[in-house]
């Protein structure tokens, strides 16, 4: 055993895992120098989640070596792998919702002054440890699980899609902390889908391919082009054409198919009014926390509004329950797959759960029917089945299609998506793009939130902006990039300098989207 | 939706593919036929005499059960659970019984009616209960239990009553040929006739989805409260059907609820449906109960003393469903 001879932190050669005839690492390797930020990329079902696992003893691998600073190590669970000094936060937050921070901090023996110094570095002084952990904004949670791990110095870091579904300004100041990494002892192990923040916090990055690991980049200027490539295995194709030309539809303005007049709900959304017109895709660009839940909740049926009207193709509508909306025939498309999803039964059920629910009949379901339509719905999203009959077993990817499906499949006039493509590799995203354009050139309307702004201008013809709980602004799509966008979900003049170098430069012009990440006491 | 899953599944035009995948889809239900098929080999070694007379009272003797499990079973799929089944069968029965004694056979029939009809609103109170006061349904049956066993006490403080005679000639005997016993057609044909189209329309899919998922099931449009409330009316009507067969086979009603609230969890659980709700079917239970039923049969065979055979059915019943969900882990990871 040579326990000094290799300047790695952290090494892993060989890893394979198979679940039955399913192949989720073939050869995966990972080399991890000390003090760097390393990035672990790949599409989904790449085998990504499964390495992280294997790294953090969640799962045992099949073969293979693992070594920490040139010692070879085997983690038989989370907690051997961390005291061996090899720390993960997932994509959920691992905090207990019935406890208070302080005493989730004492379950893990996170020692206090440490974390707090990191959550005033992350921007989160003002948190109340006092308060219980279900009563905080994700955002928050996700931060406080970082300021957790940073605090008991660990060797090598693992962030699984950390900034997903993170505010801009704290998108920021965690790079920033990610960044300041660098150079030291410690390593970070970076996985994002953005590689807006691989370009800027990491130094190498490690490309995995259907379990393998096939290739490792010095991260530069010009390295996305190249990852993105050994990503797909091929060459990228661009993101098909946005619709040809959305002014047809702009000029003469048919009746809306959804026009919603100062909406309000509770404390967060005011006064949401905008029309949503059939055969556009209309963008809702908001910071975290805005009302923009709220806003999608409303319009899905599954919350009252307090004040405020809405109407559907000219008739004023009051949705009760989701059947009511669905009846409306507004449909909603939830991030969370958990949340739509029933994750035990197969395929073929949860397609069908809402289209035959939409059968006014008690009388038993017409099978071929059923079958026919599911069976359409399955082909049109190119869903891959083979995993199995459950769900369940299925890729993140997969699974955001069935839920797609399930509103294709009964004809969908109006789609709203809150954040669609949440953690979704690149190749399923382009499709869910491609198949909103299309469903909206067959003239259905789409409403779509989505935290990364990017997709706005690529599948969006205009953009409604909310901030602080009111529809601000709105924006042709078409000319508006991702620094103005950002802009104006800050609610910032063009002209104003942008919002990330204020944040970090003085705290109070981020303020006020600090206070919508403060713990609120009206959930 | 285990059996019923499988019967789409034969439509399609590959009858090999149809029927390994009504194997697999059916494999905890098929696993549990063979386990019984080898315990009624088992009896017949051990008790050579076993034959007509030891299937009847198998059939006889496992229906009151055999229909509280079916109850049991919409309910937990629903995802939820209803600790007064005994007591609703109590109730049911001595309803009947008072009833129908001394009655000509025509009120008989409308007793019966009434009884079924008294079924589906003691379930209806209890799923009512449980969707308005958003209370815990193990709570609230649990104190509904109390409140049903009183009122059984209330109409017949002591067993007694009498039963129509076409009633426990529905049960009792044999149906065409002496190998097939009434009670099990009955058995058959009430889950047959009830479940069946149940489970195949908009109302089953619904029960199945606020099992597997409150949240997706609201937000793809199924009413909740509506779906849960109509699975515990449903429990309930099964609930009176094992009422009455418990009338028809002693002939009386007997006010003291029997075993049967617990014995029906148990069988649920042996029959493959999950507790944390949304998975299984109802033959699974059925085949369980019948499985419970030899058991005891066999110890009673073996002389095995009676105390000790409640002993050994615990820890048959936690063996068989540990063993089943090694395989099913093992399969997960396999």
């Amino acid at each position: 055993m040579t326990a000094t001879t290799t300047d790695l932190l952290l090494e892993a050669t060989g890893i394979s895992k198979t679940y039955g005839a399913v192949v989720a690492l073939r050869s995966a390797s990972l080399a991890v120098r000390p003090g760097e930020v390393h990035a672990l990329m790949g599409a989904n079902g790449a085998g990504k989640s499964t390495l992280v696992k294997i790294l953090t003893g969640a799962i045992r691998p099949d073969g293979g070596k693992i070594a920490v600073r040139g010692k070879e190590r085997t983690a038989h669970s989370p907690a051997e792998a961390r005291r061996g000094g090899v720390v993960s936060i997932y994509q959920e937050p691992a905090l207990i919702p019935d406890l208070d921070i302080r005493d989730n901090l004492r379950l893990t023996q996170t020692p206090i002054e440490p974390f707090r110094h990191w959550l005033s570095e992350l921007g989160l002084e003002r948190l109340d440890l006092s308060s219980l952990a279900r009563r905080l904004p994700l955002a928050s949670l996700r931060i406080v699980d970082l300021a957790r791990a940073l605090a008991i110095e660990p060797d090598v870091l693992m962030l699984d899609e950390m900034t997903a579904a993170l505010p801009a300004n704290l998108t920021e100041r965690v790079l920033q902390v990610i960044g300041r990494q660098r150079g030291g002892e410690r390593s970070v192990i970076f996985i994002s889908h953005r590689m807006i923040e691989i370009a800027a916090v990491c130094d190498r990055a490690t490309v995995l391919r259907e379990g393998e690991t096939v290739g490792v980049v010095d991260v530069t200027e010009r390295s996305e082009e190249r990852i993105v490539e050994l990503m797909l295995g091929r060459s990228v194709e661009g993101m098909a054409a946005r619709a040809t030309d959305t002014a047809g539809t702009k000029a003469d303005r048919p009746q809306p198919r959804v026009a919603a007049r100062g909406l309000k709900s509770g404390r967060k959304l005011q006064d949401a009014t905008f029309d949503l017109y059939p055969g556009e895709v209309l963008g809702v660009v908001a910071l975290e926390g805005q009302g923009q839940d709220d806003l999608f909740e409303i319009l899905s049926g599954s919350e009252r509004p307090t004040a405020g009207e809405m109407s559907v193709d000219g008739s004023p509508v009051h949705f009760h329950h989701p059947a009511d909306a669905i009846r409306a025939g507004l449909v909603y498309v939830a991030a969370d797959r958990a949340e739509a999803l029933l994750m035990q039964r197969s395929i073929r059920e949860n397609i069908a759960l809402p289209y035959t629910s939409r059968i006014l009949s008690w009388g038993p379901i017409n099978l071929s029917r059923e079958r026919r339509t599911v069976d359409a719905a399955v082909a049109k999203l190119q869903i891959d089945a083979r995993a199995g009959g459950e769900v369940r077993q299925l890729s993140g990817g997969n699974q955001q299609k069935v839920t797609i499906a399930r509103w294709v499949a009964g004809g969908v006039k109006t789609m709203l998506c809150f954040d669609p493509t949440r953690g979704i590799d690149i190749r399923t995203k382009q499709q869910i793009y491609i198949l909103l354009r299309d469903l909206a050139s067959a003239g259905a309307a789409v409403l779509l939130y989505t935290s990364e702004l990017k997709e706005i201008q690529l599948v969006c013809d205009r953009a409604i902006v909310i901030f602080g709980g009111r529809v601000v602004n709105e924006i042709d799509a078409k000319d508006a990039d991702e620094a103005s966008l950002l802009r104006a979900a800050y609610n910032l003049k063009s002209d104003a300098p942008m919002p990330e170098t204020v944040a970090a430069a003085s705290p109070e012009a981020a303020l006020a989207v600090a206070e919508a990440v403060q713990p609120t006491a009206d959930r | 939706m285990s059996a019923v899953a499988g019967a789409t599944g034969v439509v399609r035009a590959n009858p090999a593919g149809a029927i390994a995948g009504f194997v697999r889809r059916n494999a905890w239900t098929l696993g549990l036929v063979a386990f019984l098929i080898v315990l009624l080999m088992f009896t017949k070694y051990i008790q050579p005499r076993y034959g007509v007379f030891g299937v009847q009272g198998l059939a006889i003797s496992v229906l009151p059960l055999a229909l509280a499990a079916v109850a049991q079973a919409v309910v937990v799929i629903g995802g939820g659970i209803d600790l007064s089944i005994g007591s609703m069968m109590a109730l049911t029965s001595v309803v009947a019984a008072t009833q129908m004694k001394g009655q000509g056979e025509q009120f008989g029939i409308v007793v019966f009616i009434g009884v079924l009809l008294l079924g589906l609103l003691l379930g209806a109170v209890n799923g009512g209960l449980v969707v308005v006061t958003r209370v815990p349904d193990i709570v609230v049956t649990l104190a509904m239990s109390f409140v049903w066993a009183g009122f059984a006490l209330l109409v017949l403080p002591t067993p007694g009553g009498g039963a129509s005679r076409w009633l426990m000639d529905g049960v009792t005997g044999s149906f065409i040929n002496e190998w097939i016993p009434k009670a099990a057609v009955v058995l058959l044909v009430v889950v047959a006739v009830i479940w069946l189209p149940v489970s195949r329309s908009r109302l089953g899919l619904s029960i199945y989805a606020i099992g597997s998922n409150q949240l997706a099931a609201f937000r793809s449009g199924v009413s909740v409260g509506r779906t849960k409330l109509l699975a515990y009316s449903l429990m309930g009507l099964f609930a009176a059907l094992a009422g009455l067969s418990l009338t028809a086979s002693t002939g009386i009603g007997t006010p003291v609820p029997g075993p049967y609230t617990l014995l029906s969890v148990a069988a649920v659980v042996l029959g493959g449906v999950s507790l944390a709700g949304g998975k299984g079917g109802v033959f699974g239970p059925v085949v369980a109960v019948m499985i419970l039923q030899m058991i005891r049969t066999d110890m009673t065979l073996l002389d095995v003393n009676t105390n000790l055979a409640t002993v050994l059915q615990g820890l048959i019943l936690i063996g068989v469903v540990m063993i089943g969900s090694l395989i099913q882990i093992r399969r997960a990871r396999a």
